[in-house]
This record gives structure tokens, sequence and C-alpha cells, in this order.
């Protein structure tokens, strides 16, 4: 009997993997030629608030105005976005995780996906430092 | 008059789409400006698509006619975008009738971008021969049908199941899109029909503006289709089949709203000189949270 139970308790285990949404796991997928390249806009004003324009446009309703995460999507302000490089985010933009809710952005022209990953990035950049109280190095 | 009740139950609709959904700022930006032709651009999951599309046209030796379909298209999941149609059509010194309902899914089988992207499509059809949608050309026909009266052609109903590949490539901002189209009658002994459509488009800019605009190149695309019948099983190839090929444009307009057109002349003495076409779609993003509770 207590066998059984753990056969289920493995099986239904196994199955709540599958089919958990895990969305951090698309950075190992990316092909090491796609991590690589390198966005054209990157820190280019112009294309940081086109990049907001297509982002309120087209993603706002699913990961939230503030790209905080909405009704259980991802936030784009967490630490995998941080840590990702442009061409990754490319990547996941063309490519998206259909298989756990994220469609493919392959038919949007590559720059204005790149554009998005200029407004990604600018959501995403590293905390200025703190000031040191001493003044030294 | 030429247009008739169905023009002005087109515009009613169009009205209605403008109370019911407030102007809010959504694009359908990937999806490409054609009418007969697929792309591998799905739903997006959750969205809702309310499309009226119509077609007009004056063939030679027969009246002229309107065509309005109204299409409901869902994305269920990133993979899967479900569709219904429901179809009628006004004939000038004829009737108006319903013509029949579509229901359609088409599937993203392999979650990647490709150099070549395969969808299937899957279509269950129950319409009568007074159908004058032009949804797709399959088979042995010829413009001339259009000649008999609504009275006897909307007896004459086929249940059909069709099927199509779908095969579409994204490059340097292009679209190209192939579909092959199989049918077959359900509900008659007749053979499998062929037909195949072919389009290009491409936005007019590539890059977003800066700044917040309405004609702007970039919510502008523009390409070309073709498409026509195959023949059946039998008769596989061009002859006796009507083939058509025409320039379409779409503006995706900020309030919501994606306008397109297309005029598409017959390449043969088979088919219409021109089938005007027009549509006009609004996609409602996330319509699914309507029925659950926010997290």
């Amino acid at each position: 009997m207590r066998g059984r139970v753990l056969v289920y308790a493995l099986l239904l285990a196994g199955a709540g993997t599958c089919f958990a949404k895990d969305y951090s796991g698309w950075l190992k997928k990316v092909p090491q030629k796609d991590r690589e390249q390198v966005n054209p806009y990157a820190g280019q004003a112009k294309a940081i608030a086109a990049g907001a324009n297509l982002y309120h446009d087209n993603c706002a309703k699913c990961h939230g105005e503030n790209a905080e995460g909405r009704d259980g999507r991802p936030s784009l302000r967490g630490e995998d976005v941080r840590k990702a490089t442009d061409g990754e985010l490319a990547w996941i933009l063309k490519n998206g995780q259909m298989f756990k809710g994220m469609p493919s952005w392959g038919g949007l022209p590559e720059q204005e996906r790149w554009q998005l990953v200029a407004y990604l990035r600018s959501l995403n950049l590293p905390e200025p430092a703190a000031p040191n109280p001493t003044g030294g190095q | 008059m030429f247009v008739g009740r169905a023009g002005i139950c087109g515009a009613l609709l169009f009205v209605l789409f403008c109370a019911l959904f407030p102007a809010q700022r959504v694009w359908a930006q990937q999806e490409p400006p054609y009418f007969v032709t697929y792309s591998s651009a799905l739903e997006e999951p959750g969205n809702l698509e309310v499309e009226n599309q119509n077609i007009a046209a004056a063939p030679k030796n027969a009246n002229g006619f309107f065509a309005p379909t109204v299409e409901f298209e869902y994305g269920t999941t990133a993979w899967w975008t479900t569709e219904f149609y429901l179809q009628g059509q006004k004939t000038v010194n004829d009737s108006a009738v319903f013509t029949g309902f579509r229901f359609e899914n088409r599937f993203r089988p392999i979650p990647r971008d490709l150099w070549v992207n395969p969808v299937i499509y899957v279509e269950y059809e129950d319409v009568n021969a007074a159908d004058k949608s032009f949804l797709e050309i399959t088979g042995n026909t010829s413009i001339t049908t259009l000649q008999v009266p609504n009275a006897e052609l909307r007896n004459e109903v086929e249940r059909s199941i069709e099927g199509k590949l779908i095969l579409s490539s994204n490059a340097k901002g292009w679209n190209f899109s192939e579909n092959m189209i199989s049918e077959k009658a359900v509900n008659e002994n007749e053979p499998w029909e062929f037909g195949y459509a072919l389009a290009a488009s491409r936005p007019l800019s590539l890059t977003a503006s800066s700044r917040r605009c309405t004609l702007c190149l970039q919510n502008v695309s523009a390409g070309a289709e073709l498409f026509g019948g195959l023949g059946t099983r039998y008769t596989f190839g061009l002859k006796q089949t009507e083939q058509y090929a025409g320039p379409t444009v779409a503006l995706n307009a900020p309030n919501g709203f994606t306008y397109k057109f297309s005029p598409e002349f017959g390449l043969n003495d088979n088919s219409a000189g021109v089938l005007w076409r027009f549509g006009v779609s609004y996609e409602i993003q996330q319509f699914r949270d309507w029925f659950r509770r926010s997290k």
C-alpha cells in the first residue's frame, strides 16, 4: 500500500515538474551565436522610447504596464532579464516559449525586436553602487 | 442598391465594434496584410480578434455581389489558434442569403522560429453553393456558376474537411507565405480538391518610431497575393480553375483597428475581372482575463 502511494506521489511530482511553468529554463536553450549578438540600438534614447511604445502595444497586457508581471506571467524586471545578454533577450523575443505561453514575435521586424531589447535593458540597469561614506576608493 | 441589406449589416457591425470596444492602443503588428493566405502568425494566447471581411465584385455575364464574412479568432495557446466564421452574401437583382459557417484550428508544431515555419490547418465547413466569400479556391471552378440564382444555389449544401499546410518565413522584414490546400466533401461523393495561395509582404518601415503616430510608415504594410485552384485528384492542374493575383495593403491604426484593402485581378477566363476586398478587424487583448479573477 505504502509503495503504491509512493509511486503515485512520484508520478504526481514528475507531472508537476513537467507542467510547472519554469520560465527561467529558456536561458540554457539559447545558441552561443545568438547569445553573443550585439544590440545595434543599445543605450540609444530614441530606440528606448520606440521600444517603450512597442512594449506598451504588444507586451504590457501580459507582463504589466511597468513590466512587473501580471496574473502569473513573469516580471521582466527580475534577475533573469538582468542577467541575460541582449542576444539572449532578442532570442526569446524571436522564438518565444510557445509551450509555456509566450508566443513567438518572429513576425516583428528584427529592428523592432532590438528596440524592445533596448527598452527592457533600460528597465533592468544595474543599481548604482552606494556612495562610500569614507570617501576612499 | 448594390450593397443593400448586407452592406447595412456590415456598417452596423462596424458601429457596434466601435461602441463595444473603447479605443485602446493595440496593434496586430505581427500579422501580414493577407486576405486569403495564412502566415505562421497565430493569435496571441488569450486574445480575441473580431474581423469583418468583405468582398464585392461585378463579374461579366453575372450579377454583382457583396459578400461579408465575420471572423472570431481566438488564441487558445501560443501554438494553437481557433477561429469561427459566419458568412453571407447579397447578389444584385437577387436575394441576400446566409451561406454557412466554418470552424478552423491552426497548430504550430515546432516551438521555434525557423527559416521556414510550418503550421497545420484543419477546418470543418458547412457552406452552401451560394457562398461567394472566396476565402480560398479549390478544385475546378468558374465564375460562371455565379449566374445561377441564389434560390437554387442555397439548396446545395457542402460539408467538407479542409487541410492546409502553411509554410511561412520571415527575413529582413519580409514575410513569405505558401499555403497548400486540400479539401474533401464529407456529405457527397466528390474527389479531393486542391488549391494554393502564395503571398509576400513587408511593413513600410522596419523600425518603430519614438513618437506616437497613426500614419507612420511602420503602421502600414504592403504586399501581394496569388491564389487559385489546382483541380481535383483526377484533374490536377490549372485547367478550368479560377486564378487571382493582386496587391494588398493594411493599416494598423493606433486605436486598435486594422484596415485592409486589396483588389484581386482574375488571371484567366474562368475568373472574375476584379474582386474588391476590404476588411476591418479589432483585437481584444487578453479577452480571457474578462472571465477570470486577477491573481
